[in-house]
């Protein structure tokens, strides 16, 4: 017990001596963090508009002033002929150009019906679905509101309730999921390097040949990242709370033990990449490319899982952070319990168990 | 002259040995277009709707009948509780719940009008807004629909009615993949330059042949040279590589000039080259190059505009972006192939890319001498 423990503090005191090691370990969350946190936003702001306005009336008017006003959008350019508009797209700023018919606030009265036509720039058509939402959302807001009698004399009008994420911020969908791609990082990656740096050097054959039992080597290896990992766990669930203004809906100790799992199954991981990687370019090379690029692309993270090729959604079955993302949402955001987490939990449980069969068996005592 | 000529024979050579880059040079491509292109849409398949249907009258079965009619929603019906559909929220089972109060027709007769209820799951704040714009449609045809039938009118038009009509340039489908496959192929032309280049140079380093390389009469800018035109060569390629393959698997149609998208991809490399180069010297060990390399062209890439529009990052992260070369190359890219932009649409984003391109090159050069020669 007292070699574990001298060889754990060995351990934790390489770790601190490294400046590089310590701004990967507590740099990279803080960075990813800020990123997935504040710059990565589905949300629609400061879309820049154009619009051609051949009646300018009071109607005109006061439509354009609802949808300036609204903070979605930013005018451009008023047009003064609508030649101009394939010009102005290529350019790439205008996502939007609102078409009023000639003489609108007339043929409103005199026909009842007048025409608004919006062309977006559909390059991007998830953005021009949602611009073109949007407006006409606002625009009818308008004829409700100007006209609250006449609208429509039959109407069902839906109210809408927005569940567990009330006021639609991307944040709420992405920092759990950043919380997976960190703790992942520093488990898999770190780990995987930890013990791949042993061999390299060549102190690794030193250590086992020492008293040490093999097991020992793995667990104080293993034991300073699983710390830090709980560590980097509370701070990004801290930040997104206070920072984010991500809440914790549902039970803070169901959290913390749904995250150890995880780092668990994020250790063991690390773990059997080092015993298939030779040196710590390969460890590194596994983790990063293997590992992390499909766990950001398949898990869930920032892409549906429902909106892709059913081959791609059989490959995120194997995606750890899939299941680990479910739960977090779950948890913080919906204020789920245990009973409609249970199977996401009991699967990895079950690939924890399973990667440390593997590395159990690969791992080898004489070095080749 | 000659001795340039020389070394780039033998990069070429040991390029092409390599086990390592030499599959990553069609892998990547391969991949990146094939995987990338189909995972990363928000285009939604299907919309999974509960609808609790409390008053089971005539108006509200047709109510729900349109929704029925519609192949995209997929529909679990005949909710009890309220409870349930909020579980099933909860458990993901459905994206929205639709809930018919009991009094339904008796308002819509009596008053003109009535409520219902939609709950939508919002974290996904995206998907969740384009659900309710759906639902909202069919709600409103389903009341113009209920007027003509009520009146007995063909489609009343109450006076003040304004019709919106919309209209899609460039991609009419509305095709994510249209949207994501240039923007893969400037990650792919960026990993190429920054992080299979570095990967390449570090690689001298670690077999330790720089000593070696150092005593001879070559000098440093052949050297450098050297190491960062095999790559210029192979992002080129790389591009049609994956050009070809957008065309065959996608059918991406491009709209611009083919000569102008690969002149551009030129001008590009190099200033990414010399980025790369650059990151390369602010490090000691070669993970660390590895590690820095992929880190800062990951954070370049997703500022680039990616996946989400730069016009929604907040006004520090644009700011930021205009010394990120990928945010003036993904554009260049997305405008040329989808709406066929032409040279001066671009002017602004290709003077950015030279001027930037001219402070890593250069940063990297003097850096990577300054450090070659404090260490002999």
């Amino acid at each position: 017990m007292n070699r574990l423990i001298s060889f754990t503090i060995k351990e934790f005191l390489h770790i601190f001596r490294d400046p590089r090691t310590m701004l990967i370990l507590f740099g990279i969350p803080v960075a990813q963090l800020l990123i997935f946190g504040t710059v990565i936003k589905n949300e629609i702001k400061n879309v820049h508009i154009a619009i051609y306005d051949p009646s300018k009336d009071i109607a005109t008017t006061d439509i354009t002033n609802k949808l300036l006003s609204s903070g979605y959008f930013i005018l451009d350019e008023n047009l003064n002929n609508i030649d101009g508009i394939d010009e102005i797209f290529k350019k790439g700023r205008v996502k939007e150009v609102i078409v009023f018919d000639n003489n609108f606030g007339k043929k409103l009265i005199r026909e009842g019906t007048a025409g608004i036509q919006l062309i977006a720039d559909a390059s991007d058509p998830n953005i021009a679905r949602l611009v073109t939402s949007y407006t006409s959302g606002i625009i009818n807001d308008y004829i409700n509101k100007l006209h609250p009698g006449l609208a429509m004399p039959l109407s069902v009008e839906p109210e809408v309730r927005m569940y567990f994420n009330e006021n639609m911020k991307s944040a709420y969908m992405f920092v759990p999921g950043t919380m997976a791609l960190i703790l992942m990082l520093i488990s898999a990656l770190m780990t995987s390097v930890s013990i791949t740096r042993e061999k390299e050097h060549g102190t690794m054959e030193i250590l086992l040949a020492s008293p040490l039992k093999p097991l020992q080597i793995i667990a104080g290896k293993v034991l300073p990242y699983l710390l830090l990992s709980i560590v980097n766990a509370f701070l990004i669930v801290l930040i997104g709370r206070f920072v984010f203004g991500v809440p914790i809906t549902g039970s803070f100790i169901l959290l913390i033990l749904e995250t150890i799992l995880f780092i668990l199954m994020a250790l063991c991981l690390g773990i059997m990449i080092s015993t298939a990687a030779k040196t710590q370019m390969m460890a590194m090379f596994l983790s990063m490319i293997v590992l992390m690029l499909p766990t950001i692309i398949l898990s869930g993270f920032i892409f549906p899982i429902e909106n892709m090729p059913k081959l791609l959604q059989w490959l995120s079955y194997i995606m750890p952070a899939r299941y680990f993302i479910t739960i977090i949402r779950g948890i913080m955001l919906k204020g789920t319990g245990i009973s409609f987490i249970w199977e996401e939990t009991l699967i990895l449980i079950i690939m924890t168990i399973f990667f440390i069969g593997v590395s159990v068996k690969k791992f080898k005592i004489r070095l080749e | 002259m000659k001795t340039i000529a020389y070394i780039l024979q033998k990069e070429f050579r040991q390029i092409f040995r390599n086990r390592f880059l030499l599959p990553m040079i069609f892998g990547v491509p391969l991949i990146q277009m094939l995987v990338l292109v189909y995972a990363a849409t928000f285009e939604m398949k299907k919309i999974d709707i509960a609808i609790a249907d409390k008053d089971l009258s005539a108006f509200s079965r047709e109510l729900v009948a349109k929704f029925k009619g519609i192949p995209f929603f997929n529909i679990t019906e005949s909710l009890q509780e309220v409870k349930i559909g909020e579980d099933m929220l909860l458990n993901d089972e459905a994206d929205i719940v639709l809930i018919i109060p009991p009094d339904m027709e008796r308002n819509l007769v009596r008053e003109n009008k009535t409520q219902v209820q939609l709950l939508i799951n919002a974290i996904d704040g995206n998907t969740a807004q384009l659900i309710y714009s759906y639902s909202a449609n069919i709600i409103r045809d389903f009341n113009k629909n209920l007027i003509a039938e009520w009146k007995g009118l063909p489609e009343f038009k109450p006076s003040g009615q304004i019709e919106i009509t919309e209209r899609y340039w460039y991609n009419s489908e509305l095709n994510y993949k249209w949207y994501m496959a240039p923007g893969i192929l400037a990650i792919l032309v960026t990993v190429i330059g920054m992080f299979m280049s570095g990967i390449n140079l570090v690689r001298e380093k670690e077999i330790g042949t720089i000593e070696q390389l150092n005593v001879t009469p070559v000098k440093k800018y052949h050297f450098i040279v050297g190491k960062l035109v095999p790559f210029w060569i192979i992002g080129i390629f790389d591009l049609a590589f994956g050009m070809i393959i957008a065309w065959i698997v996608f059918d991406l149609p491009v709209e611009g000039s083919l000569w102008l998208l690969f002149f551009f991809t030129a001008v590009y490399l190099i200033g990414i080259l010399g980025l790369g180069l650059f990151i390369s010297t602010l490090a000691d060990t070669q993970q660390q190059v590895m590690f820095m390399n992929f880190f800062f062209m990951i954070v370049f890439i997703l500022m680039g505009g990616i996946f989400t529009p730069v016009e929604s990052m907040p006004h520090w992260a644009q700011i930021a972006d205009r010394i990120n070369p990928v945010f003036y190359f993904m554009k260049i890219m997305r405008n040329i192939v989808l709406k066929g932009s032409g040279f001066f649409d671009l002017f602004e984003e290709f003077i950015s890319l030279v001027i930037l391109g001219i402070i890593f090159l250069s940063l990297a050069i003097f850096l990577y001498r300054k450090k070659s020669l404090s260490r002999s």
